[in-house]
């Protein structure tokens, strides 16, 4: 089986590298190499560590993989002793328990004959390790600190705030792209301009907006500032431009209204164009941080990402919670990459934007 | 099997269609009369107004409460409730002996984020151009797993910046795992984060790391529309790849390069959540940026009282520096199409 594995791949390198190998490919394939690992290997440490136990987190120097000390539960004794192999006088090693440590020494008991007792100098043994998986590192969280709710509050604002998106943009596309109208070009510079004006230059005067409206420290003030986006108005234009006129005539011929032949005919041709702004929107949404970290000042409206911010915060030594609530906020999209990969990557670069 | 999966495919849609049919009906119960009011000529307006009245909204009117933010005192947030100070609060940010010292300035917190920030970009964006040339050149290659490699570099562009930055931040603890790995090979422990100059370093690096796989692509895309008989041409006059390299792919991107350029830099000077998850603009004020500046006066200074004003005028500031940007990134773009339509 491994033999004819490796013969495959030396025929593809065979294959595409006739002449000899350049040093330029030799170099690309470390290159790749090591970019595998940087890419990657910080994503896999997250997931890895997410589960290790809070005593094993707090270990230094880490273990890579989930290891947690072996303890054993021994009668007379309220909590699990830990265990450890003991290299004794004599040569020999044996496994015992810590009953209580003493400056650099340890009162130890054989967990087999918990009767004998032993005084072990800690140098002198080496903890025991075996697989821990700690799920309650994702469980605890979820339940104690409210963690469903932000991730309620995350998987509304992002479903409501791209459905309004989605609808607003896509009429806005369908005006700009099938009309002529007076105050056309008005309106197409119009939006070119709202490009001009990030979020972060009026953050203020948007957050006086917004307490106008009394949606300070709701939902919908993180929903509605973004729900009209300029890209999303070019993306879909530039679809909805290369659609046959005659459609649009033919539904007119037959009666058909304004909105009509909008829902009926323009948005389902344009069903490619607009499920590309549906998943920019989606990880727009998801992964919004300065505007809510303003809107939301109550711990009940947080969204996952204002959540975790705050969470780290407060609870610097309980890394174990804040890296499981890290791999909660990061799978969603994770997963959302991976089933629609190409779909992103070829929107990205026929529109240039992210 | 595959003819099942369309099947229970399509059903699923079919049940999604339902609830948008049902709306679009209502809605097309109140647009029909308005069509027979105003007139198909006028319909576009109809189509267009929801989302103007958001940019209205959300965009223009902020722009012009900013201006009026600006120029009144006092710490209300209703205009009518704040007084007129005139340009005091221009004059508070520019108040200066020396502008390269920032120590000397009234608001020293203020040009250290724009010191950090020029710094920050300059590096950032420098090095983004450099890496994502040199991944896409790679990417662009016939090499295996190619598909699988390119997906690998854009993976962390869908991160959101408070996961990145706690991942980095894991990563880059004092106790954390490369401390480790230095120490095990021999060196001693170093602050990536809690040491000025290392925490700049490392804030590059993460923001690097983020970032690259979006302008990878991009140059990618521009390394695809150079003609490939170009190339055929150069390896028959037998000429060396390095050659080819800085003859023809180099010069050919360059208009992408200077895209990948621009939008680097509009996004770097607007840097804020990752670093601020990261080192929390610390330690001290050696990270925090220009967009952290404003957030902290505005919206979160720690036993201070909130400075709408000021903030609203260092966010005038860094909008006209972006405005600058932007339009640059606009004039390459017309460019980019009336060439397209020359050839």
């Amino acid at each position: 089986m491994q033999d004819g594995k490796s013969s495959l791949l030396e025929t593809a390198f065979k294959k595409r590298y006739k002449n000899k190998m350049h040093w330029t490919d030799y170099f690309s394939y470390f290159y790749l190499l090591l970019g595998v690992f940087l890419m990657f290997g910080p994503v896999v440490w997250l997931g890895l560590s997410s589960v290790k136990t809070q005593a094993g987190i707090q270990e230094y120097p880490p273990t890579i993989l989930p290891l947690a000390q072996k303890e054993i539960q021994i009668e007379g004794y309220e909590k699990p002793l830990l265990l450890y192999n003991v290299t004794l006088e004599d040569g020999s090693v044996k496994e015992l328990a810590e009953i209580k440590r003493v400056g650099i020494t340890s009162k130890m008991l054989d967990p087999k004959n918990p009767e004998t007792k032993y005084k072990i100098p800690i140098d002198r043994r080496e903890k025991i390790r075996e697989f821990n998986v700690q799920w309650r590192n994702y469980v605890d969280p979820l339940q104690k600190y409210n963690f469903i709710l932000y991730f309620k509050n995350s998987i509304f604002v992002t479903l409501v705030a791209t459905i309004i998106t989605l609808i607003i943009n896509s009429m806005a596309a369908y005006a700009l792209s099938i009309y002529e109208f007076r105050g056309k070009t008005f309106a197409l510079v119009f939006v070119i301009g709202t490009l001009l004006i990030p979020l972060t230059i009026i953050l203020v005067p948007v957050f006086y907006v917004v307490s106008n409206f009394g949606m300070v420290n709701s939902l919908w003030g993180v929903i509605l500032p973004g729900a009209a986006t300029p890209t999303g108005v070019f993306l879909l234009r530039q679809y909805m431009l290369t659609l046959p006129r005659e459609l649009i005539e033919a539904a007119r011929m037959d009666h058909a209204s304004e909105w009509a032949i909008y829902w009926r005919v323009v948005l389902p041709l344009s069903i490619p164009a607009i499920a590309v702004l549906a998943i920019f929107s989606i990880m727009w949404r998801w992964n919004d941080f300065l505007w809510p970290l303003i809107v939301l000042g109550k711990s009940e409206v947080y969204t996952l990402q204002i959540a975790l911010n705050a969470f780290h915060g407060e609870l610097t030594s309980q890394w174990n919670y804040v890296l499981a609530m890290t791999m909660v906020t990061l799978l969603p999209i994770a997963l959302i990459f991976t089933y629609l990969q190409k779909f992103i990557t070829t929107g990205i670069a026929s529109t240039g934007m992210k | 099997m595959s003819k099942k999966n369309k099947k229970t495919k399509n059903f699923f849609l079919s049940i999604l269609n339902v609830p948008f049919a049902l709306l679009m009906n209502v809605i097309d119960l109140i647009m029909w009369p308005i069509q027979k009011i105003i007139g198909v000529r006028r319909m576009p307006y109809i189509f267009l107004l929801p989302n103007l009245i958001f940019f209205g909204l959300f965009v223009i009117i902020p722009l012009g409460v900013n201006l009026l933010f600006s120029i009144t005192g006092g710490t209300e947030l209703y205009i009518s409730n704040r007084e007129f100070s005139g340009a005091r609060h221009y004059q508070t940010l520019f108040d200066c002996q020396n502008y390269l010292n920032p120590n000397s300035c009234n608001e020293d917190y203020f040009w250290r984020g724009v010191f950090n920030t020029i710094f920050f970009v300059v590096f950032q964006v420098g090095l983004m151009i450099f890496f994502s040339l040199l991944t896409a050149v790679i990417l662009n290659k016939n090499i295996i797993g190619r598909g699988f490699f390119r997906s690998v570099f854009f993976f962390p562009v869908l991160l959101s910046p408070v996961v990145v930055g706690l991942i980095w931040k894991w990563i880059l603890l004092k106790n954390g795992i490369l401390n480790s790995v230095i120490e095990s090979n021999g060196g001693s422990p170093m602050s990536f984060l809690t040491e000025p100059g290392w925490a700049m370093t490392s804030s590059i690096f993460v923001s690097i790391w983020a970032h690259m796989g979006f302008y990878t692509l991009i140059v990618l895309a521009g390394l695809q529309a150079i003609p490939p008989d170009l190339y055929e041409a150069a390896e028959m006059d037998g000429t060396s790849r390095e050659r080819i390299f800085f003859r023809i792919t180099l010069p050919l991107l360059m208009p992408n390069l200077l895209v990948v350029f621009i939008l680097a830099s509009i996004k770097g000077v607007q840097t804020f959540d990752e670093i601020y998850v990261l080192t929390g603009g610390g330690p001290g004020t050696s990270t925090s940026l220009i967009v952290q500046y404003i957030y902290t006066t505005g919206f979160a200074a720690a036993g201070q009282v909130q400075n709408f004003g000021l903030a609203a005028a260092a966010s005038m500031i860094l909008g006209a520096v972006l405005l600058v940007l932007t339009l640059i990134q606009l004039y390459l773009g017309r460019d980019k199409e009336t060439k397209k339509q020359e050839i």
